[in-house]
């Protein structure tokens, strides 16, 4: 075991400028412990020489004087970023051997500020999904085990593979995607912290797309300051990004003051749903104790279109889906089938054998609920609930300043459940969904433990924009919770 | 509402995925499934709600209209399954 894959990205970033470690030590020991971790099936791809060159060139930047936000630090990459000449798959059959030619913007801007690519991280496939458990690559697998079981569960998704790499100590941070809570469900379940930016905080510029008016990227990690210093690493303006917003990046880190005296906390009333666990809801009430014991003000508030934000999200997101995704057609990258049939065949048979089961779902439909006769139907009625449901938090941050919710209606549940009923799977994102058709920022912090042993996540939710005070709220909520415990697997 | 296997047929073709017998049994169930749960927004009163089109309130940025990148035709097609004299190649579609 080493020591070195313990520490938060804060203190080894400390550590680092004290000059009392080096890159190449710390990316060693990361490097290691990702090899450690192969039992968990959380990386495509892993780069263990690329590492070590790129913490030798920051040890040489760091001797010269130049130290960037990140410099020195191991991170993992979720395969959705595309990163140039290394295999990039969004989990897809569909994307075979493709190695960009270019470099996503969020990654180039954590490169510019000199972090280390540790390598890259399973997910869902096209990040469609909760579990891990749609990735061509086989589920990634949660660290954690219930106390009681030696069943193997997800780590949730779509990025469950950064959410297990950062929480079983291969890496001291990740970056992951969140189009209705693929960020925050994984980090709920792996008892770690994961934030979903404002929509257009980051560029989506060279992140395979899925849903472009929700998909945003955002940092995984173990604290609440990891997360603020990584996100400060990863936003900004892109004239790449038509969507990315033109607005100065604060120092997030400088947020989190612990003082959260007066802020008003928004309880939403319609997210307690029929059939929530018992532990959901205390690990609900406890999180509003240490928020009211911290001097904030907590009150209830309605957000009326809470029940109509997953059937919204699950005509909106395959729609997109099905225009994005119409550009894997074995003409210009990966995988090509039938190359000798006529085009409309080639196009039918690689598309047949290149995606798989729950990708094809939502492509088929996303194209019905476009196609001629039902547009206004479902897909333009989609669009006028989302304005609804958009409307209910403007109308909530009148009277409160954050919202504050469970991440997840369940902790982590074993690989194989749930796969036969995508209306229960698509469940998981209940509480995650409606920020996401909002474009808000939520982050979620580790609370607790369920009575089995596995962790459990509360989320905050902020105005756009606002993510300091989400950060700031979130550091309060981890002082409280102290949460300390371990997985049942740690890379040695 | 209930879709039939004509109906998964037809959007599969739109959608380029071949489908086998098999797939399009199930697959009545379960777009049928998916479109009998998102169908509950039809209890939703949207009359004179416009369509979100942006979920950040901006107007869409211009820029000059300036060739900003270009010139790396092997960039380009080296991820191709099949490409020649800097070219995509695909099977023949004029007889």
């Amino acid at each position: 075991m080493s020591e070195l894959t313990r520490i938060s990205l804060a203190e080894a970033r400390d550590l680092l400028g004290k000059k009392e470690l080096s890159s190449k030590e710390l990316t060693e020991a990361h490097a290691a412990a990702v090899e450690a971790a192969r039992p968990l099936n959380a990386f495509i791809t892993e780069t263990p020489d690329r590492a070590l060159a790129m913490a030798e060139a920051s040890d040489a930047r760091r001797a010269r004087g130049e130290a960037g936000l990140l410099e020195g630090i191991p991170l993992a990459i979720k395969d959705l970023f595309c990163t140039e000449g290394v295999l990039t798959t969004a989990g897809s059959h569909i994307l075979d051997g493709f190695q960009p030619t270019y470099e996503s913007t969020v990654t180039a801007n954590l490169w510019r500020e000199g972090a280390v690519l540790l390598g890259k991280t399973n997910l869902d496939e096209f990040a469609m999904g909760s579990s891990n458990m749609t990735s061509h690559y086989g589920g990634a697998e949660n660290p954690w085990r219930r106390s009681d079981s030696n069943a193997k569960l997800v780590p949730g998704g779509s990025s469950g593979g950064s959410a297990a790499a950062v929480a079983a100590r291969c890496a001291l941070g990740a970056t992951g995607t969140d189009t209705g809570g693929s960020i925050r469900q994984p980090a709920s379940f792996s008892g770690i912290v994961g934030l979903k930016p404002t929509y257009g905080r980051c560029s989506r510029w060279g992140i395979v797309a899925f849903a472009s008016s929700l998909d945003q990227a955002g940092p995984m990690t173990r604290t609440v300051r990891d997360a603020a210093i990584m996100l400060r690493a990863m936003a900004g303006h892109d004239p790449k990004d038509s969507t990315s917003v033109d607005r100065s990046v604060p120092d997030y880190e400088a947020a989190l003051t612990g003082d959260v005296k007066g802020l008003r906390i928004g309880v939403p009333k319609e997210y307690r749903v029929d059939g929530m666990p018992a532990e959901i809801e205390a690990i609900w009430q406890q999180g509003i104790d240490w928020l009211t014991a911290a001097g904030a003000e907590v009150r209830e508030v309605s957000l009326p279109h809470t029940k109509y934000a997953l059937p919204t999200y699950y005509i909106i997101a395959p729609a997109e889906a099905s225009s994005n995704l119409a550009r894997y057609d074995g003409v210009r990258y990966g995988l090509r089938e039938a190359g000798d049939a006529p085009l409309v065949e080639m196009y039918e048979a690689t598309r047949a054998a290149g995606f798989g089961e729950e990708v094809k779902r939502r492509l088929l439909i996303g194209t019905y609920v476009l196609s001629a006769g039902y547009y206004d139907a479902y897909y333009n009625k989609a669009r006028q609930v989302r304005s609804l449901i958009a409307r209910d938090f403007a109308e909530a941050y009148n009277h409160v300043d954050l919202l504050l919710t469970p991440t997840a209606p369940s902790a982590a549940f074993a690989m194989g459940e749930k796969m036969d009923d995508p209306v229960a799977m698509y469940l998981n994102d209940v509480f995650t969904v409606p920020a996401s058709l909002a474009g808000l920022p939520g982050i979620s912090v580790p609370a607790g433990l369920s009575a089995d042993g596995l962790p459990l996540g509360l989320q905050l939710v902020g105005r756009a924009f606002d993510e300091e005070t989400v950060l700031r709220a979130g550091g309060v909520l981890e002082a409280a919770a102290a949460f300390d415990a371990m997985p049942a697997f740690v890379a040695a | 509402m209930a879709i039939d296997k004509a109906t998964v047929y037809g959007i599969a073709r739109l959608a380029r995925i071949r489908i086998d017998e098999a797939q399009a049994q199930s697959l009545v169930g379960e777009l049928g499934n998916i479109l009998d749960w998102v169908e509950q927004l039809g209890e939703v009163d949207t009359e004179g709600v416009q369509p979100m089109t942006s979920v950040v309130e901006m107007r869409l940025p211009l820029r000059e209209d300036a060739v900003t990148d270009g010139g790396k035709p092997d960039d380009i097609v080296k991820n191709a399954p099949e490409a020649a004299h800097g070219f995509f190649v695909v099977p023949k579609v004029v007889e």
